[in-house]
């Protein structure tokens, strides 16, 4: 590229000095031109001669030739060096622009480990990862990749993700904690115990996922492909045609004049700009995206992204948290004080607020407190490996003392009796004060209620329920101002859980109680119900989703480092927890999409209307080349705009 | 069967689209994808034998881009 820059800017140099110093002697004159366009052309003739005898007569290097022999041979000889030198500056501006999206695509991705640190013999030695077998222990230093998954199995470090997610904070970790290839270890020194081979490694997913992103190709693409299918054979043959017949038929018409006009067509006859610069606009998005976390597997689903009509998506791990929670504990509110003989306290404030819902602070009277109604319920809970247990025992949050815990009993599908110190516990669901005849008040609340009776006596319930994802309201917000016609949930979860937080994030429809293969069926119903050209999206955790991925327009698979079956299954991989990136993805493929189209039109406009100016003898070789140029250079640069979207 | 392949020496985007078709002329050939921004030759060979399959395609990018060449990615 070098050498053909120097080859330009000597070229340049002799042209603009025949151009400034007309010579007495025209064939001076000529002849530094002729010298010009032998240093800058040279490449292109020895290509042009070697392509007409493989009976190539449409590739660029020959029409090129072409065009600037033909205008030697009319006389015209700056325009002929113009031509080809303008040509030549348009090559070596589109290899520049590639080049450095390449490199910046490959810098994005350079996150390959070289080597990993295992023992052998005894010894640390670095060996290449593809060596390292699961169950081995490998050593990460601070500043090094991490170059396989494993278990952290001693020391605390803190974690770049950025090139996995596009997370800027790095992460916190130590003992035991799952930790993904492809990170960068900030400052601690780690040991790790390997759990996944090199191939199945997180890293080398994604490097094959991007590798291979653009062999998908857009419509967009094909589209430009067959144009310059048509479009160079219809340019020359016009130019043949304007060169023959109209000296023959009209008398004053003089040969040469059409010979001009029909060799500016050749000029613009090459659609290679045109070509680059689409595949180069969905590189840069596919770049982009990736930037933010979001892998995108081909050209093609980052083109129907943009025309998302119906978004659908899983509750459990999506728009949810996926895990239980502790949302609320309240205690007993008592009406009647004489009834609480012994046990009266006075609450002025709510000792515990979770899911942000600060309580305001109040005064009644009540058998106990919230702190004490979770500690007696953790007590009562504590042998139960129940999910719903443990998150009511990581909500207390402190240690128990089993030995205040005198027996407990779980009672199943009712909840747990157990005699705590002096008290007797009963922790558990509506059916068990059913049961054993305690009265208290009902709660409307959705999710898991778990109802907590001391001594016969109604003391409060604690609610436990999967915690709605931060940005999952902001999202569908976000969705209905992209022009997402429908907001769709699918759940397996019972009918009152699915709708309340469908109400709380905006969703318009909800189906819930649905078995896998009724998440199919429901997004097949709503394939037929959207426009033709509109697309459905379907967004999972690519757990046991695999077949509604598959069967949907785009499958988005979130969160899909964890799960492996995501990273197959799915079109898109949004690599971080929150469904916010759905929205950085539409826009940056709108914003691709109008790149695109803005090229084509303007590409193809340009060109049209050059060959109509010159056709009509208009406008001269001159202006031919530099709107050739021109719209080639323009269009790169708008292209190379996509890979340039700030997150 | 798949494969994939460095391409490397390719001029311009429109003349990978014209080896991308004369590739997928190849009786051999069930589809062949060349990606121009990532140097890559996607070939799906079916049953066929691949050193023969790909002998034939070296053949065709000879005769078509003499200046590029395939390797094994």
């Amino acid at each position: 590229m070098k050498k053909k820059g120097i080859k330009i800017i000597i070229a340049l140099i002799l042209f603009i000095f025949a151009m400034a110093i007309n010579f007495e002697n025209v064939w001076i004159n000529n002849g530094i031109f002729i010298l010009s366009y032998i240093i800058v052309g040279f490449e292109i003739l020895r290509k042009a001669v070697r392509n007409i005898f493989r009976g190539k007569v449409f590739d660029e290097n020959f029409l090129m030739a072409i065009a600037t022999i033909g205008a030697f041979a009319i006389g015209e000889f700056p325009e002929a060096v113009a031509v080809m030198l303008f040509y030549q500056i348009g090559e070596l501006f589109q290899s520049y622009a590639v080049d450095k999206s390449r490199k910046s695509i490959a810098s994005l991705m350079d996150i390959r480990p070289d080597y990993a640190n295992a023992y052998r013999n005894g010894n640390l030695e670095k060996v290449d990862p593809d060596e390292v077998q699961i169950g081995e222990t490998i050593v990460i230093k601070p500043g090094e990749k991490v170059p396989l998954d494993g278990r952290i199995i001693e020391g605390n470090t803190n974690l770049d993700t950025k090139a996995l997610t596009g997370e800027a904070l790095p992460r916190e970790v130590g003992k035991g904690e799952d930790i993904l290839s492809g990170c960068i270890n900030l400052n601690g020194t780690i040991k790790v115990e390997v759990t996944k081979k090199f191939g199945e490694s997180t890293v080398s997913k994604i490097l094959d996922l991007v590798e291979n992103a653009s062999s998908k190709k857009s419509k967009s693409e094909n589209f430009i492909t067959k144009f310059a299918r048509y479009y160079t054979p219809a340019v020359v043959i016009i130019a043949v045609v304007l060169a023959i017949v109209p000296p023959l038929i009209i008398e004053e018409a003089s040969l040469q004049d059409w010979l001009y006009r029909a060799l500016s067509f050749l000029v613009v006859s090459c659609p290679c700009a045109l070509v680059i610069s689409i595949p180069l606009s969905f590189f840069g998005g596919i770049g982009g995206a990736s930037k933010m976390g979001i892998l995108v597997k081909g050209s093609n689903y980052l083109e129907a992204l943009a025309n998302t009509e119906i978004a659908v998506f899983d509750k459990t791990g999506t728009l949810t948290e996926g895990v239980f929670e502790v949302q609320k504990v309240e205690v007993a509110k008592n009406d009647n004080q004489n009834e609480t003989k012994g046990f009266v306290q006075n609450n002025t404030e709510a000792s515990i607020s979770l899911n942000n819902e600060m309580e305001s602070a109040r005064t009644y009277t009540s058998l106990i407190t919230q702190e004490e109604l979770l500690k007696i319920a953790s007590y009562a809970e504590n042998y139960s490996n129940h999910p719903i247990s443990k998150s009511v025992k990581k909500a207390y949050g402190k240690e128990i003392d089993e030995k205040q815990i005198i027996n407990s009993q779980e009672l199943a599908g009712r909840g747990i009796e157990a005699k705590i110190g002096v008290q007797n516990v009963l922790v558990g669901n509506e059916k068990l004060m059913n049961e054993k005849e305690i009265e208290f008040t009902k709660c409307n609340n959705i999710g898991t209620v778990l109802y907590v009776a001391i001594d016969g006596k109604y003391a409060g319930y604690i609610l436990i329920a999967d915690k709605i994802k931060d940005d999952a309201k902001n999202t569908i917000d976000e969705l209905k101002k992209n022009n997402i016609k429908q907001t769709v949930m699918l759940t397996g979860d019972r009918k009152e859980v699915g709708e309340a937080v469908a109400k709380e994030i905006g969703i318009d429809t909800v189906y819930t109680e649905l078995l896998p293969d009724g998440k199919v069926a429901k997004v097949d119903e709503l394939l037929k119900t959207k426009s033709e050209k509109g697309k459905l999206a379907f967004v999972g955790d690519g757990i046991n989703d695999a077949p509604v991925l598959a069967l949907a327009d785009i499958g988005i698979a979130m969160g899909g480092l964890g799960a492996d079956s995501a990273i197959e299954a799915a079109d898109v991989v949004i690599m971080t927890d929150e469904p916010s990136k759905i929205i950085s993805a539409i826009q940056l493929s709108k914003k691709t999409m109008k790149i695109v189209k803005e090229n084509i039109v303007f590409a193809i406009a340009i060109k049209i209307l050059v060959l109509i100016l010159s056709a009509l003898g208009i406008s001269s070789m001159w202006q031919a080349v530099f709107a050739d140029v021109g719209v080639s250079i323009l269009a790169i640069l708008n292209a190379l705009r996509a890979l340039y979207t700030k997150a | 069967m798949k494969c994939k392949l460095k391409i490397k020496g390719l001029d311009c985007a429109n003349c990978a689209n014209e080896l991308e078709r004369e590739i997928q002329k190849l009786d051999e050939i069930e589809n062949a994808t060349i990606s121009f921004m990532t140097e890559r030759l996607e070939l799906d060979f079916g049953d066929n034998n691949k050193e023969e399959v790909l002998r034939k395609v070296k053949k065709v990018i000879k005769k078509e881009e003499p200046d590029v060449t395939i390797e094994e990615a």
